[in-house]
């Protein structure tokens, strides 16, 4: 725990709505303490901007415990900022020092349009879910949970890729702009799992197909997506949904 | 008095679900298609409820305000989700699953609710596991257990310390599927305002668009609300920063009676507040009690570092104090104990307001490999905010609000006071009493969502009339529509000094004070005219800029807290009228002598369900007595 403030210099992406130009702004903001979140220190800043009867900035946030994947945020030039394996809302301060110049940027891809400043609509993710990422089962036809047994390494797999929190980092840190972290991540999950494997090559068809269409750019393997990913999801994740892909559309 | 019917069954209480699911009208498969129901919230009662109705062939109209349904706050549920499998063999049973609900609520819950959470929790689980959620597994394959506190059994399921996350997103993309199918229409970034009434009935609602800023209309024939609760009230809580009561506050505006709003639960395992700037507090999942020991210097004010203190100046107050459950006593007791402590200035840390977790005999125990695999993802979130590996130092924990048991009002069919108004999940007041245990958010928020409401909806439609000739035309629409555009240009024009975030921030510490961990008269009644002061320097000091044109994150924070403003009071009033103590809601004038709570059975064995009779106006205090016909009320003992 640290007392001393910070003065920090922030550019940040300012726009007035999806039909708006936008443009980056400069704010000094003094009395940053190392011990506030990230969006705290936004949280400062906008309560600044309120007080002097000035426009906040908008950004998405809402557990700031690193789990519901609403915020995002480019912090000079890396999805969630600088540390690994953290979201923007659970990286602190105190990876920052006095006098630093902070570049805050919305995340930006073809499929992620602007609402304004840094909210961006991530709505074809949901898409992409929709398309397939469910087990095709209507509640009340469950077997008992222990009825299949599933191997604890399956298991333990199937909970890395399903850890995914639907951040959008992959994306936007892709050259590509692409989703296939994402839509891999969900498919891994079900096609490990016995109870998704029934319709594992439709799922994958599906999913792909929704991913393409919704203008997401292709895998090249830069694997940007996996540095950048709050969660650790693994490029195997990709490698495992190509396979799925292949094999569906033998069977076709 | 008896305006409340809780429609309990009769019959034997393991009856009476089976039973009442004969006894419920139903709709057929064909006639199911001409209904709409409308679902506020897509946590897990909402999400569960939406995707199940959808299912059966309703037409769900689904609402949330983040960017995505997947986003609800159920997502950070960390330990777990309770179910009476019995698979570990240690003597569960849906029986003991009912009984240690009753008991760690204080026998203020309903018995024909709790038996029927306990009845259904079992196909839970088989419901997620078949959606794919990855829990926890054995070797062998099979379902792995662990233990939580206020029960002697193993009986939480878990998904690493992402439980929540894992079953939300196994109801999300259930719903995704039916908004595949077309028949869930989904709206997001939409923030209820307003419920529309019509004929006595709940029909529809008022949302603000977050994005355009423009009030829009919905018409249904019956109305859920699974919305959540209301513990961002205190401004610091576990809560997420949108959570809010403003879509249960404006139904109680309607007619829905609101019950006991004293019940909050202060989680005893949270991060310390560290400043000023604190938006919200963490929770660390109760879980860690398993394996953490709790623990404060013997000696007051000692600023030694935890591992320079030797065993013999530690004391383990809460293994001292409870030999039989230990660190697993439930949360409101946990919590208390915690404040005892640093009240009597043996409190740890800069601000001397925590006590320790320590994780060293665990370690030592069991290697920092298995600690790790059972903890390791909450340990990293504890380092990243305190900068504090809890693998060498104990870590620091405080109690934080995390929970409110008390909500609208529901009837046995989840159905407020309001017809056709079905409450689920947080929002409601139903199973937990006056404390919930760990891992029963989970249970109950899908229990009502996937085996509940399903039934009882279609009794709703089946045993009544609904004119459906009606549309958003009709003028209740208008006159809601016009009230919530008179709330918004009142905020925008006030163009007072003080921001929305400074106001809640207030009102946060006036709660904590007055409405806190423990309460009484005088300091009740000073918080209640604090609050209403409070309330008009809002009215006439609050500072909302921009228009009510586009994103406006100061107007939607306004909404919130105005309504927050109100709803802080009912709780005060509550907790000033429940003379008792029992299990969350503490007064200092009714405890033992030994500093544990003391319930009025012969006065307070009731559900208080308060009506609203105007702004500024007290509400009335209505009573449902509660009936306990299989279980004894004893005086709970963790000893």
């Amino acid at each position: 725990m640290s007392t001393a403030t910070m003065t920090l210099k922030l550019k940040i992406w300012r726009q007035a709505d999806n039909t708006s130009k936008g443009s980056m702004k400069e704010y000094d903001l003094p009395g940053v303490s190392p011990d506030m979140s990230f969006l705290e220190m936004l949280d400062l800043l906008n309560e600044n901007l309120v007080n002097s009867g000035n426009d906040p900035v908008a950004f998405d946030h809402d557990c700031r415990e690193g789990i519901c994947g609403m915020c995002s945020l480019m912090i000079n030039g890396e999805a969630h900022g600088p540390q690994k394996l953290t979201t923007t809302c659970q990286l602190h301060m105190r990876s920052f020092k006095d006098g630093d110049t902070v570049v805050i940027e919305p995340f930006r891809a073809k499929a992620f349009p602007v609402h304004k400043d840094l909210m961006v609509d991530r709505s074809a993710f949901d898409e992409i879910i929709a398309a397939g990422g469910f087990i095709s089962m209507n509640a009340g036809n469950a077997p008992d949970g222990n009825a299949i047994p599933i191997g604890k390494e399956t298991a333990d797999l199937a909970m890395d890729a399903a850890a995914c929190i639907g951040c959008g980092a992959c994306v936007a840190s892709c050259e590509n702009a692409s989703a296939m972290l994402f839509t891999s991540a969900k498919l891994s999950q079900l096609a490990l799992l016995p109870q998704g494997k029934a319709e594992a090559a439709e799922r994958a068809q599906k999913m792909v197909k929704k991913m393409d269409e919704l203008g997401f750019g292709n895998c090249t393997n830069a694997a940007e997506c996996e540095a950048s990913c709050p969660k650790g999801i693994e490029l195997s994740n990709i490698a495992r949904m190509n396979r799925e892909f292949f094999k569906s559309s033998l069977s076709k | 008095m008896s305006k409340l019917d809780s429609k309990v069954p009769s019959g034997k209480l393991q009856d009476k679900w089976e039973q009442y699911k004969f006894d419920m009208k139903l709709i057929n498969p064909a006639n199911k298609r001409k209904f709409n129901v409308i679902v506020v919230g897509t946590g897990l009662a909402g999400a569960s409820a939406a995707s199940t109705m959808a299912e059966l062939g309703y037409n769900v109209q689904s609402f949330c305000i983040q960017d995505s349904p997947r986003r609800a706050h159920s997502i950070a549920a960390q330990g777990g989700i309770n179910a009476a499998k019995n698979y570990p063999n240690d003597g569960d049973s849906v029986w003991r699953l009912f009984y240690d609900t009753i008991k760690g609520g204080d026998y203020r819950s309903r018995e024909a609710n709790v038996y029927r959470l306990a009845q259904v929790a079992n196909n839970i689980i088989d419901q997620c596991v078949a959606q794919g959620v990855p829990f926890a597994r054995e070797y062998g394959g099979y379902l792995a257990n662990r233990s939580f506190g206020g029960a002697q059994v193993s009986r939480t399921f878990y998904a690493r310390g992402q439980t929540g996350q894992q079953l939300l997103l196994g109801a999300y993309s259930s719903m995704m599927r039916m908004v595949a199918a077309g028949k869930i229409k989904l709206y997001t970034r939409r923030e209820m305002t307003e419920l529309v009434v019509i004929n006595g009935q709940a029909r529809g609602i008022v949302v603000r668009n977050i994005l355009t800023g423009e009030l829009e209309t919905y018409h249904a024939d019956a109305v859920i609300l699974a919305t959540g609760g209301y513990g961002n009230t205190y401004y610091l809580s576990t809560n997420a920063m949108a959570s809010n009561s403003s879509g249960a506050w404006q139904a109680y505006k309607k007619g829905a009676m609101f019950a006991n709003a004293c019940f909050t639960q202060i989680h005893p395992t949270c991060i310390p507040v560290h400043g000023d700037n604190q938006s919200k507090l963490t929770l660390m999942s109760e879980s860690l009690r398993n394996d953490g020991r709790v623990w404060v210097p013997k000696k007051q004010g000692d600023t030694r570092k935890p591992n320079d203190i030797p065993e013999s100046e530690r004391d383990y107050y809460l293994e001292r104090i409870y030999p039989s459950f230990g660190n697993l006593v439930p949360r409101d007791v946990a919590s208390r104990n915690a404040k005892t402590q640093v009240d009597a200035g043996r409190g740890v840390g800069s601000t001397g307001v925590a006590v320790y977790l320590d994780f060293a005999d665990a370690i030592k125990r069991d290697g920092e490999d298995t600690i790790r695999g059972r903890y390791g993802n909450l340990f990293e979130m504890y380092q990243r905010i305190t900068d504090e590996s809890p693998y060498n130092t104990p870590m620091r924990i405080y109690p934080a609000v995390h929970y409110t048991m008390g909500g609208l009002w529901v009837d046995y069919n989840l159905m407020s006071t309001i017809p056709g108004l079905h409450v689920l999940g947080e929002a409601n007041f139903s199973d937990h009493g006056a404390n919930r245990l760990g891992a029963s958010a989970l249970m109950q928020g899908l229990a009502d969502g996937y085996f509940v409401i399903p039934y009882t909806i279609g009794n709703y439609f089946a045993s009544n009339m609904i004119d459906q000739s009606i549309t958003t035309d009709h003028p209740a629409y208008k006159d809601a529509l016009q009230n919530t555009k008179n709330r918004l240009t009142g905020l925008l024009n006030t163009k007072g000094s003080q921001s929305v975030e400074s106001i809640h921030k207030k009102l946060g510490k006036l709660m904590w004070e007055h409405v806190g961990m423990s309460r009484n008269a005088a300091s009740l009644e000073e918080g209640i005219k604090k609050i209403q002061s409070l309330r008009e320097e809002f009215q006439q000091d609050v500072n909302v800029p921009g228009s009510d044109k586009g994103v406006n994150t100061e107007l939607e924070k306004a909404i919130r807290v105005s309504d927050f403003l109100e709803i802080g009071e009912l709780m005060a009033r509550d907790a000033l009228t429940r003379n008792e103590s029992c299990g969350g809601h503490f007064r200092d004038e009714y405890q033992t002598e030994e500093n544990e709570a003391k319930r009025d059975d012969e006065n307070f064995t009731h559900v208080a369900a308060w009506e609203y009779t105007g702004d500024n106006k007290e509400p009335v205090r209505n009573v449902e007595n509660l009936e306990f016909e299989n279980v004894k009320l004893t005086t709970r003992s963790y000893k």
